[in-house]
């Protein structure tokens, strides 16, 4: 398929714009532009019909079963995009008075409440835009926190084994240490490694629970008494939150500094990579130092009156523009009204319909942590590999012939060809008996036909990319006249990387 | 049974037997007891769809937004008009409810759409290189100087103070983890000097500076990236890209990086967010970008495809010697700016900033003419200006509101001396007549 520049062709236009009968302004001629960008030059047809085509080319859980693993591919209600297309919200400048925004602010105040009596915690900030930006603020939070205290000294933090990537590179950025700890041969945390890494100069632990393991960690309370006992903070990555919604709070958990991957367990569609959101819920002792402006009310009822504090002398700053991803919050919001208090119904189905894929899947694959699982869980494709070659890679790639997108895999990466499947709560029992059937069927044709696994997939637009290639060239441009024309390497080395593909 | 929920009970049934269980509340015995939530989330009621929108009208009813209030707001977001084939586009599911394009024989449509992106982004600013997107206008600035800082080996940067304020409070909020100290360089009438700027640029791993800056002023761009790079820290422009059209890329005068705030081309005001910030460097900084990057390459057959490239910089390969810790990133917000850009052409980018630069200039003549002095009356400026109103700007926008007009943002929160100053904001959607009516109301309420 040609890219847009392609189709480009000199003269046609898709926009009209207003035209006003003024005087030119002036530009500096050395501030003005010598030669204009080569964007696109295409009528309105072929804009829709060129976009069109890339979403044919594109699949999403509109399109089918989508169980990437730690990603909470959900169905996103369509009820949220009405709402949020509303003129009040839609065009509603971010700057507008207090007084013009009152709605807007009070929608943002009800979701900080949601997620307060979600997480078990006391104030939330909505102000990260996502998942990796609220770990950097929570960490952000423990630094100012313990210079509040005096304990600067507090440099480390503690992350398992198991951790998503975005939590050790979230700890280089906030500038602190990173202290690996290993995962027991249940999936916990292994206590004993712990208790040697824990002191006066940890500053916290950062935690998935349940694990990307899609293990509930069995010595949570022990855990906690470890940390509070040395003084340390708790920090939990609410990636996997799905599981636990109404079922378990991270609050009661111990954990001090919470963050709600909006874009995961309520709803907002994902958009190919983003948008996203995640707010931060923290404990009363951590409030003084969150972002500015908090979202207050003052009164209540029929005289409740919301606003913009950024009278917070102590707080960390900003860590975005505003008040954060305002559209994310409506979706949001509107999702949890949708549900009230049978969220917790959300997150028990998505339980049981992981634990029956599960029961399904586990003796076709290995299964290193031989448990019930939360709302995910994690296969290995180890046993085909030593059998019959074919990799975790293979499996996925062939699960697309079946019209399924793959899980997550390589991750997490204390398990060898990781298969981590999270198939949510919003799949019928249908969709999901068709996937296991898939699953058991390709299984059995690594053992019979391994060829048609090894090339697959076979009915995708394109055929299995070369990887090695496109880091070696980086074309990450089109180069117009001067663009090179990429062949084929003619070897047979793998061309796909062995690497973490989801989550 | 919820309305998103697809579970017959005679399929729990089945379910529940074949994993070995006979109830839902066994699968949560793994949570040890003193953890478990004992009782119903206090929550309100479910709603219904119909009386989910109904209250959703009823909230959105109480904001005042751009369609019902004039305003002449501007300050970082825009009400340039967002075309209809933007809201057809990304209205389409597949795109709108794909994730991370992690398998791209599943993805190449959206890797296509993130790779054609990279390259508008590319064109606008002058650059080899552009990531998928940042989280907003001010997230990009701070990544900006986390690779500074590593390029460099500097741990100093240097923002101008004509630069928006809340990317600067950004920066400072992250640059102790990056182990950044913070300059700050004082605007002179409204632009950089930039003799002062390369005196602080000494040692410093980068400078930051915004063209049009936060007062909608023509920075002298050209010498302040080339102050930059005689104190060897690397400039780096922040852009508006609907002025690209008619001032000079960032590429062109010697920046080494271009980063923006996305959202006036192609996004809604949305009261901030959901948007996108674009960060695009030249070529030798490539290994050093934060986030995804989409390459292209080729399929087994030789057939050309697109992939997420270069992973050794990011998160999920590096962990804690990443580039940046960013996953999730923007891009149904910047495939909104790709479908907008390929909508205006390189054509309509030019009018739409002759048309701002046009109304721009008539609107700072016209509230002239009204009593209304411009603050820095010997700047060249692009779209927004700051006028003095003669008593608090805060004031007078509560008392202009009043008559039904916005009349733009009050500068004192962000700027000592500049209390009774109003930054005024034209876009294509203000006519003559909005702009007369500006004058007229602010003549009223306004002490000249």
């Amino acid at each position: 398929m040609k890219l847009v520049f392609e189709k480009s062709r000199p003269g046609r236009r898709a926009s009209t714009l207003p035209r006003y009968d003024l005087p030119p302004g002036d530009v500096p001629d050395e501030l003005r532009r010598e030669r204009p960008p080569r964007l696109p030059e295409l009528a309105e047809p072929e804009v829709v019909r060129h976009f069109s085509e890339l979403a044919t080319r594109t699949f999403g859980i509109d399109t089918g079963f989508y169980p990437l693993g730690s990603c909470t591919m959900k169905h996103n209600p369509r009820v949220n995009e009405r709402v949020v297309a509303l003129p009040g919200f839609r065009d509603l400048h971010p700057l507008q008075d207090e007084d013009g925004a009152q709605g807007a602010l009070e929608l943002e105040w009800r979701l900080q409440e949601i997620l307060a009596e979600v997480t078990g915690l006391d104030a939330v900030s909505l102000q990260p835009a996502a998942g990796s930006q609220g770990e950097v603020t929570g960490l952000m939070l423990m630094r100012a926190y313990f210079a509040d205290r005096g304990e600067g000294e507090r440099e480390e933090i503690v992350i398992p084994d198991t951790a998503h990537g975005t939590n050790p590179a979230s700890v280089t950025m906030a500038g602190y240490t990173l202290v690996d700890v290993r995962t027991d041969r249940r999936g916990n945390i292994d206590l004993d490694d712990l208790r040697g890494k824990v002191g006066p100069r940890t500053a916290g632990l950062m935690l998935t629970n349940p694990s990307t393991l899609g293990l509930f960690d069995e010595s949570i309370e022990e855990i906690q008494r470890i940390f509070h006992g040395a003084g340390a903070l708790m920090y939990y990555d609410g990636a996997n939150l799905n599981a636990v919604c109404g079922i378990s709070r991270p609050g009661d958990m111990g954990f001090d500094i919470v963050h709600i991957n909006l874009h995961k367990t309520f709803s907002q569609p994902h958009g190919g990579g983003g948008p996203g959101g995640g707010p931060i819920a923290v404990r009363k002792t951590l409030e003084p130092f969150l972002p500015v402006p908090a979202v207050v009310r003052d009164g209540e009822g029929e005289s409740a009156r919301f606003r913009l504090d950024y009278d917070r002398p102590k707080s960390i700053g900003k860590v975005r523009a505003f008040t954060g991803p305002f559209g994310v919050f409506v979706r949001s919001y509107a999702y949890i009204r949708a549900y009230g208090p049978a969220l917790r119904e959300m997150s028990e189905v998505a339980v049981l319909n992981a634990n029956y894929v599960l029961a399904r899947l586990k003796d076709a694959y290995e299964l290193p942590f031989d448990r019930l699982c939360m709302h995910e869980f994690v296969l290995s494709a180890r046993n085909l590999k030593r059998q019959h070659g074919i990799t975790a890679l293979d499996v996925a790639k062939r699960l697309m012939d079946y019209g399924f997108h793959p899980p997550t895999i390589y991750f997490p990466l204390v398990v060898p060809e990781a298969l981590m499947i999270e198939p949510t709560e919003t799949e019928t029992k249908e969709t999901l008996d068709a996937f296991c059937d898939a699953m058991l069927a390709i299984a059995r044709e690594a053992e019979e036909e391994p060829e048609l696994l090894r090339e697959a997939p076979h009915h995708r637009p394109v055929g299995r990319l070369d990887e090695v290639l496109a880091a070696k060239r980086a074309i990450v441009r089109y180069g117009f006249e001067e663009h090179p024309h990429l062949t084929r390497e003619d070897t047979s080395e793998p061309r796909q990387l062995e690497a973490q593909k989801g989550a | 049974m919820t309305r998103f929920l697809s579970l017959t009970e005679a399929d729990r049934e089945e379910m529940l037997e074949a994993i070995g269980v006979t109830s839902v509340d066994e699968l949560f015995e793994q949570i040890p007891l003193g953890v478990r939530f004992d009782r119903e989330l206090a929550l309100e009621p479910a709603l219904s769809e119909p009386e989910l929108v109904t209250h959703l009208e009823e909230l959105a009813a109480r904001n005042a937004h751009t369609g019902a209030e004039l305003s002449f707001l501007g300050a970082g977001i825009y009400d340039h008009y967002v075309p209809a084939v933007v809201d057809a586009i990304l209205s389409r599911g597949e795109l709108l409810t794909a994730y991370t394009p992690y398998q791209p024989e599943m993805s190449q449509g959206v890797l296509q759409a993130i790779f054609e992106y990279q390259t508008a982004v590319c064109e606008l600013t002058g650059m080899d290189v552009s990531n998928a997107s940042g989280y907003d206008g001010t997230t990009v600035a701070a990544d900006a100087c986390f690779l500074a800082k590593h390029a460099t080996g500097r741990s100093k940067v240097v923002l101008a103070e004509a630069l928006n304020p809340q990317v600067r409070q950004v920066v400072k909020t992250y640059a102790p983890g990056f182990g950044l100290e913070v300059t700050e360089v004082p605007h002179r009438g409204g632009i950089t000097d930039p003799d002062e700027l390369r005196e602080a640029a000494q040692d410093a791993a980068s400078v930051i500076f915004q063209q049009p800056n936060f007062f909608g002023c023509l920075e002298p761009a050209v010498d302040l990236a080339a102050a930059a790079n005689e104190a060897e820290a690397l400039p780096v422009a922040h852009v508006d890209p609907i002025s690209l059209g008619v001032l000079e890329a960032p590429g062109a005068y010697g920046c080494a990086l271009a980063i923006g705030e996305g959202q006036g081309a192609g996004n809604y005001q949305s009261y901030g967010g959901p948007h996108y910030g674009f960060i695009a460097a030249r070529s030798e900084f490539i290994r050093r970008m934060p986030g995804r990057i989409v390459g292209e390459t080729v399929d087994a057959a030789g057939k050309r495809g697109y992939v997420l490239t270069l992973q050794t910089r990011e998160q999920h390969i590096r962990r804690e010697k990443a580039t940046s810790n960013i996953t999730t990133n923007q891009t149904l917000l910047a495939l909104a700016g790709l479908v907008y850009l390929s909508w205006l052409g390189p054509e309509g980018l030019r009018e739409m900033g002759e048309t701002c630069l046009a109304l721009g200039r008539y609107a700072r003549e016209r509230l002239q003419q009204a009593g209304l002095e411009p603050v820095f009356p010997e700047r060249t400026t692009f779209k927004e200006f700051a006028v003095r109103v003669g008593r608090p700007a805060a004031e007078v926008v509560t008392e202009a509101r009043r008559k039904g007009v916005h009349p733009g943002y009050a500068l004192g929160r962000d700027y000592q001396g500049l209390d009774d100053a109003l930054l005024v904001c034209v876009t294509e959607r203000r006519t003559q007549a909005d702009v007369d009516r500006l004058a007229t109301v602010l003549a009223e309420v306004a002490t000249t």
